[in-house]
């Protein structure tokens, strides 16, 4: 299993059967296999579909049927179609229970940034800031580092934010991690891992549960 | 019976030099192709774009882009056109972005006929820069004034001849926001219905926003699958 799918796995273990949930691109699009046939869940997409099945098999897409990356997907029995408004009045009036998205960078307060490094890539916001910033439960799943091995959880993002105090748990290859009123605390730690690792590559203060720390 | 059929010819009889031109569609679903390719052909220049994204590089809207067009695009994501975020890092167009749902939302407001929207979206952002904000309720909202265009551009899955449209599946997205927030809504449709033949509770947009309807004789391979997007 590579380490996204790993990330993914777990992520999908904080999914509640019922919820209304939102899976960005990249790492979030392998959750719903580690889904299936466990937990039913209404999967919305930005734009325009509630009731998202899965990406296509080869030769039966819909010309007319993607979800907001371009992927052809599938419908589940009881899905909806609507407009661009409609789509986002749903993620911002707090019925939208939950959104997996990547980060750039989370800091130990909970706030996000992933749409822009000034100078570098700047395609647009779409539709992760209201995602972010509306969603009622908030995960983030990520590497760790960027790929050059730096820290992406920081005491303070120094990119220009997507939304302040929006994220409520980090999902990584390490470990998974809680933004609690206090700051970052550790919840469980990878089986391939260990705490030093995880401390090692986390430039934010991060609070260690006394007793033993569970595996993932 | 009011028909308002009508060709490919009225997209250069009405679009006009420096307009503001509104292009339906996400992706490949819901994007006027054909109606495109017609104002290309005019040699427009100067247009103030707006849509949601761009397209995929060298299709639909972003040929419009790289032909010169247009000075401005006003739009959410261009994500997957990398020649239209070179166009805009070389600055050889200004790209003004907005959150997706408040885009769609300025767009309704201005269908709506309303003023503009308060939203607390990008409050704590550098979107917030420059911007007027008012307090509600004890809380921080930016005004965003709302979106009109000169034109709007269409995709329809079902016209009638008064221009009542159903469009199908994910292809609805920002076309019936944008049938509501122009002077004049020109929609393409891939078929045409009898007059009283579409069920009045099965129309997404009202005959009444539209001012031209063309029927596609064809549909152009734009249309179809993208296979760089297929498992």
């Amino acid at each position: 299993m590579s380490y996204k799918e790993k990330i993914a796995e777990r992520a999908a273990a904080e999914i509640q059967e019922g919820q209304i949930i939102n899976l960005g691109i990249g790492i979030p699009t392998l959750i719903p296999k580690y889904l299936a046939g466990m937990k039913e869940v209404i999967v919305h997409s930005e734009n325009g579909i509630l009731g998202m099945g899965n990406p296509c098999e080869r030769d039966t897409e819909d010309r007319n049927l993607i979800d907001a990356g371009g992927t052809y997907v599938t419908v589940d029995p009881g899905a909806s179609f609507f407009d661009s408004a409609l789509s986002f009045a749903l993620i911002r009036s707090g019925r939208l229970d939950l959104a997996v998205i990547g980060a750039l960078q989370v800091s130990a307060t909970g706030d996000l940034a992933n749409w822009i490094i000034p100078g570098k890539y700047a395609p647009g916001i779409g539709g992760g800031m209201e995602l972010a910033q509306k969603s009622r439960r908030l995960i983030i799943t990520t590497t760790h580092t960027t790929r050059n091995g730096k820290p992406k959880i920081l005491q303070q993002c120094d990119l220009p934010l997507t939304a302040k105090k929006c994220v409520d748990t980090i999902i990584t290859e390490l470990a998974v991690m809680d933004i609690v009123d206090d700051g970052l605390l550790l919840r469980e730690i990878a089986a391939e891992t260990d705490l030093d690792t995880i401390l090692s590559q986390t430039d934010a203060d991060i609070q260690i549960p006394k007793g033993d720390i569970p595996r993932f | 019976m009011i028909d308002k059929s009508s060709s490919l010819k009225i997209i250069g009889q009405l679009v006009k030099d420096s307009m503001t031109v509104m292009v339906g569609g996400f992706g490949v679903p819901g994007t006027p192709f054909t109606l495109i390719d017609a104002l290309i052909e005019t040699g427009i220049s100067n247009l103030t774009l707006i849509k949601n994204e761009a397209n995929e590089d060298h299709m639909g809207l972003s040929k419009l882009v790289e032909a010169g067009c247009a000075s401005k695009l006003i739009t959410s994501h261009l994500g997957l056109n990398a020649t239209v975020i070179g166009m805009m890092n070389r600055k050889e167009i200004d790209v003004e972005f907005y959150p997706q749902g408040i885009l769609a939302e300025k767009i309704r407001a201005g269908g709506a006929g309303l003023a503009g929207i308060l939203t607390d979206i990008g409050v704590d952002t550098i979107l917030a820069e420059n911007k007027e904000i008012v307090t509600v309720d004890g809380e921080d909202a930016i005004i965003e004034p709302a979106l009109r265009a000169d034109i709007a551009l269409i995709h329809s899955a079902v016209a009638d001849p008064f221009g009542n449209l159903i469009y199908e599946k994910s292809a609805r997205n920002f076309n019936p926001l944008m049938a509501t927030a122009a002077d004049i809504v020109i929609v393409e449709t891939e078929s045409l219905a009898a007059h009283g033949e579409l069920a009045p509770d099965a129309i997404h947009t009202p005959g009444g926003f539209i001012d031209h309807v063309v029927v596609l004789e064809h549909l152009s391979d734009e249309y179809g699958i993208l296979e760089h997007h297929v498992l």
